[in-house]
């Protein structure tokens, strides 16, 4: 698998998709997209990354342990559900925030947080996977 | 009840347990002598709780509690009589005793601050299981009991013996709390009543309840695991593994009365029925005589004792179960006096133990001299044991007979029961009390000396309590029994019985039983021998049957395991398969829900027919595919092709999805089977192949029919409207999908996405454990660990 054009191809190829795996994720609440969609681009973007280059770069690149990156998505979903008791409403009610910038308005919101947390999650657990796979069992 | 008003008894309750909190840095502190500041504790509960008795001796009940679950009417409450007050006096007199005595017992002992500790917490459970009065509380610190007695069992963990005593105990007992527990829960359904307070008030309800039989069963199921009944009495002589002072404080004064305190608190709704006086006389009846004998066999001290525990225990129970106002005067007094007298002897025990060297009454001998005082403790509590005056012992026995007897085959077969028990306790007791200091020194035994202060300070105040309770009887009666003997019977009692001996037939068969005890006492050599060959002759008891039970049960459930989960891959999939397959189409033939034929569509467009080709390629060569890696490679062509048709037909995000889960399919499944090291062909054999041919063909045919029906029926568009409607109002967003995923649904996803870590979790550690040499996953087979040992 290891052809020269596929290695030198890789890095560009994975941030490319994880590039785009982030707009997808950002896009989804009102297109097509969403968090676990862009989890499993990004996910499927270190895959590939690992493939072509091996699996210690990635861990270099990730710097966390992926099932960490996975723990703190769970932790972003649940904060973000949690919130709404600082604001007297049920568990996991989306609470909206406008933000003004440059002349625009930005809507920030729990919700947004939680797709956020789905994606971590998603993205550590299989790329945890797929790159515990390619290690080779004595290297 | 319904606010949290501070109360000193709920302070009371819990301070033992904040106690043990403190004690093993108190001991790292003051190192033996933090006894005497523990001391304080129980001395403390015990001072507060005598401030009752003036109140209960006057015929009141004292009751209190607050709320704990309350849609559930679960209360934390607690409930003083005459009953459970003798037992919380005994719990935190003997205990304060019990707490000196540790100190001077594991002096110097590199775990004493855990000791104390666990003794503390054991103290705190069993004062809480007295004076519950909520079913739920009760059963809480019935079971905490048993735990904090398993802790203590194998305080010496080291010792295999301890281990497996502990173990022994926690499985018997706590196998007992879940009889108890169903009893209760029972008894809470039938009457409507969770409090004892309430229950002893329902009268006859519960004798009368069709349940009655049910009820009564497993609340001896409780009591009689607890109290060590015949057959489950072997528990309590195994637990004399547990350090001396455990045994005198848990295993004879007052855990193992646990059953007793539950057969007497229930006596007057569940006693005086058919059942009552015939199953409880038997059972304890049985342990008595059985208790007694194996007792005569020891050579062991701390053992002999533990014996006549097991027989006293049966005593009570059968005095209880015969239910006479005058047998129910016996069993409480009885009950006192077993406290005093066998606490004190299992701390001369320990002692003797402690000074000499040995517990074996073969070995020791001539000690009267070099411990005076343990002597004069000793021999004043056999002398109670023995049931002669002028000590509490003696009153107890006079009363039994008194409630025994009876013109009648029944009471005159528990009096006979009754002397030989006694007899043979009588024998015991004086074995232990003089076979040590009397006779000549053995010369083995080498320099040995009085113990300590905090050694036999317990021993000679319990004998001294003996004696005080005995001579001012009309007080003890006063402040105990009476209203103890009331709040078992359920009505007012009291008791008479004194010193002054009454010329009739309690003291005839008192004469009786010191005749037979003196006969027996200069003939113990023979007896003990005889009960040897007996016992050799018998084979195993229920202390083998145990071990039986539990080897019987590890092998049923490793053949259980082992065919459930043969671990093989195959045989896992094919279970599932067929599951899946039966599951869909077995209600479709039973409910002959079959779909209709679907109209086949005029018209296929050129784009669509190319689609289908190409997923129909996929599939062929997944089944010409010569190796598995072109096989997985094939099949997901098939999902691409399945993702495009969810494109034309509307579904952007869910083909967007279906691309992404086929591409990382294909990715880790070929990663996987590149690391299992598999042959790349196929090896099944014929028959093989075509048995997973049809479960796959069924499995498909069971989609596909599903799917059919699905879209048959009727389709409800509440939900979808709903979506459609309020996405973007409520929600803010456009994309419906992903609104119902973050924010309609958001609960459903982040239990998903949990699910989504742990599994990924779980297929982490199992890679890491294929990297692993083959051996490092233990082997669970029974057979091997037997021929490990």
């Amino acid at each position: 698998m290891r052809t020269l054009i596929f290695r030198t191809v890789a890095p560009y190829l994975a941030s490319l998709m994880i590039l785009f795996s982030i707009f997808v994720l950002l896009r989804g609440h009102n297109e097509p997209g969403g968090g676990f969609i862009g989890g499993l681009i990004a996910a499927s973007a270190f895959a590939i990354y690992g493939i072509a280059c091996g699996v210690s770069p990635v861990r270099r690149a990730l710097h966390f342990h992926p099932m960490a990156i996975s723990g703190t998505g769970l932790l972003a979903s649940t904060a973000a559900g949690m919130l709404s008791i600082f604001f007297k409403v049920p568990f996991m009610t989306g609470l909206w925030l406008d933000i003004p910038l440059f002349g625009d308005s930005i809507a920030v919101s729990t919700v947004m947080l939680f797709d956020i947390g789905v994606y971590l999650v998603v993205v550590g657990s299989i790329t945890s996977i797929a790159l515990a796979l390619e290690e080779r069992p004595n290297s | 009840m319904n606010s949290f008003m501070p109360s000193t008894t709920f302070a009371v309750l819990l301070l033992p347990f904040i106690a043990a909190l403190f004690a093993p840095a108190l001991t790292r502190l003051l190192k033996h002598n933090a006894a005497w500041i523990l001391a304080l504790v129980p001395a403390a509960i015990c001072w507060h709780f005598s401030g009752f008795l003036a109140e209960i001796s006057a015929g009141e009940v004292v009751t209190g509690g607050y709320q704990w679950v309350p849609a559930l009417k679960v209360n934390f409450s607690w409930y003083i009589d005459g009953l459970s007050l003798t037992f919380a006096l005994l719990i935190t007199g003997i205990g304060t005793l019990i707490v000196l005595y540790s100190g001077g017992y594991l002096k110097g002992h590199a775990q004493l601050g855990r000791f104390f500790s666990f003794i503390l917490m054991f103290m705190g459970s069993m004062l809480g299981l007295v004076m519950s009065d909520s079913f739920l509380m009760f059963f809480i610190f019935w079971e905490l009991t048993s735990i904090t007695s398993f802790l203590l069992i194998g305080f010496d963990n080291k010792r295999e013996a301890s281990r497996r005593a502990a173990l022994q105990a926690l499985v018997v007992t706590g196998g007992g709390g879940l009889f108890l527990l169903a009893g209760l829960l029972l008894i809470w359904n039938v009457t409507g009543y969770s409090e004892m307070s309430l229950l002893l008030r329902s009268g006859s309800l519960l004798a009368d309840s069709p349940y009655y039989i049910a009820i009564f069963v497993l609340v001896l199921g409780g009591a009689f695991t607890k109290s060590a009944q015949f057959p489950m009495h072997f528990w309590l002589p195994n637990a004399m593994e547990a350090p001396t002072p455990v045994s005198a404080y848990l295993h004879s004064a007052t855990m193992v009365k646990a059953g007793v305190y539950l057969l007497m608190r229930l006596n007057p709704v569940l006693g005086d029925t058919m059942a009552w006086h015939i199953v409880l006389p038997l059972f304890g009846g049985t342990t008595l005589i059985v208790g007694t004998l194996l007792a005569i066999r020891q050579t062991d001290l701390k053992l002999m004792l533990a014996y006549t525990t097991v027989s006293s225990l049966g005593l009570l129970v059968m005095l209880t179960g015969f239910g006479t106002e005058k047998a129910i005067e016996g069993a409480v007094l009885y009950l006192v006096a077993h406290c005093l007298f066998k606490g004190a002897l299992f701390m001369v025990a320990g002692i003797i133990d402690h000074e000499a060297g040995t517990r074996d009454v073969t070995k020791l001998g001539g000690l009267m001299t070099a411990m005076p005082i343990t002597f004069a403790a000793a021999l004043a509590s056999a002398i109670s044991m023995a049931g002669l005056p002028p000590f509490f012992g003696f009153l107890a026995k006079e009363e039994i007979y008194a409630g025994l007897w009876q013109v009648s085959f029944w009471g005159g077969l528990l009096t006979i029961v009754a002397i030989v028990g006694n007899a043979l306790m009588f024998v015991i007791g004086f074995v232990v009390a003089l076979k040590p200091f009397l006779g000549r020194r053995k010369l083995k035994l080498g320099n040995v000396h009085e113990g300590p202060v905090l050694l036999w300070l317990g021993p000679v105040l319990l004998a001294t309590a003996s004696l005080l309770t005995a001579i001012f009887s009309p007080m003890t009666h006063r402040l105990i029994t009476s209203p103890m003997a009331s709040a078992v019977e359920g009505e007012p009692v009291s008791a008479y019985i004194s010193l002054v001996p009454h010329i009739g037939m309690p003291l005839l068969l008192s004469l009786i039983t010191v005749a037979i005890g003196v006969f027996a006492y200069i003939n113990v050599a023979r007896l003990r021998a005889l009960m040897i060959y007996a016992l050799y002759k018998i084979g195993w008891g229920p202390d083998k049957g145990f071990d039986q039970f539990i080897r019987g049960t590890v092998r049923l459930s490793f053949r259980v395991t082992n065919f459930i989960q043969p671990g093989r891959m195959e045989f896992y999939m094919k279970v599932i398969f067929i599951l899946v397959a039966v599951s869909i189409l077995l209600p479709m033939a039973l409910f002959d829900e079959w779909p209709a034929m679907p109209q086949w569509p005029d018209t296929i467009s050129r784009y669509e027919a190319v689609i289908m080709a190409i997923a129909a390629v996929g599939l062929f060569s997944v089944l010409y595919a010569k190796d598995r890696l072109t096989a997985i490679v094939s099949l997901g062509i098939q999902g691409f092709a399945v993702a495009l048709l969810f494109m034309l037909f509307g579904a952007p995000d869910l083909s967007f999805t279906q691309f992404m889960v086929e591409t990382l399919s294909v990715v880790i499944l070929a990663l996987a089977m590149t690391r299992l090291r598999l042959t790349p062909t196929d090896h099944r054999p014929l028959k093989e192949k075509i048995f997973d041919t049809i479960i796959s063909l069924a499995c498909a045919t069971a989609f596909v029919l599903l799917l059919l029906k699905v879209t048959q029926l009727p389709f409800d568009t509440t939900l979808s409207d709903f979506f459609t409607r309020y996405s973007l109002s409520i929600a803010h967003g456009a994309n419906i999908v992903n609104v119902i995923l973050v924010d309609f649904r958001g609960t459903d996803t982040w239990g998903e996405i949990a699910v989504v870590m742990v599994a990924g979790l779980a297929i982490l550690s199992l890679i890491r454990i294929r990297t692993r040499p083959a051996n490092a996953i233990a082997a669970n087979d029974p057979a091997e660990e037997d021929e490990r040992l």
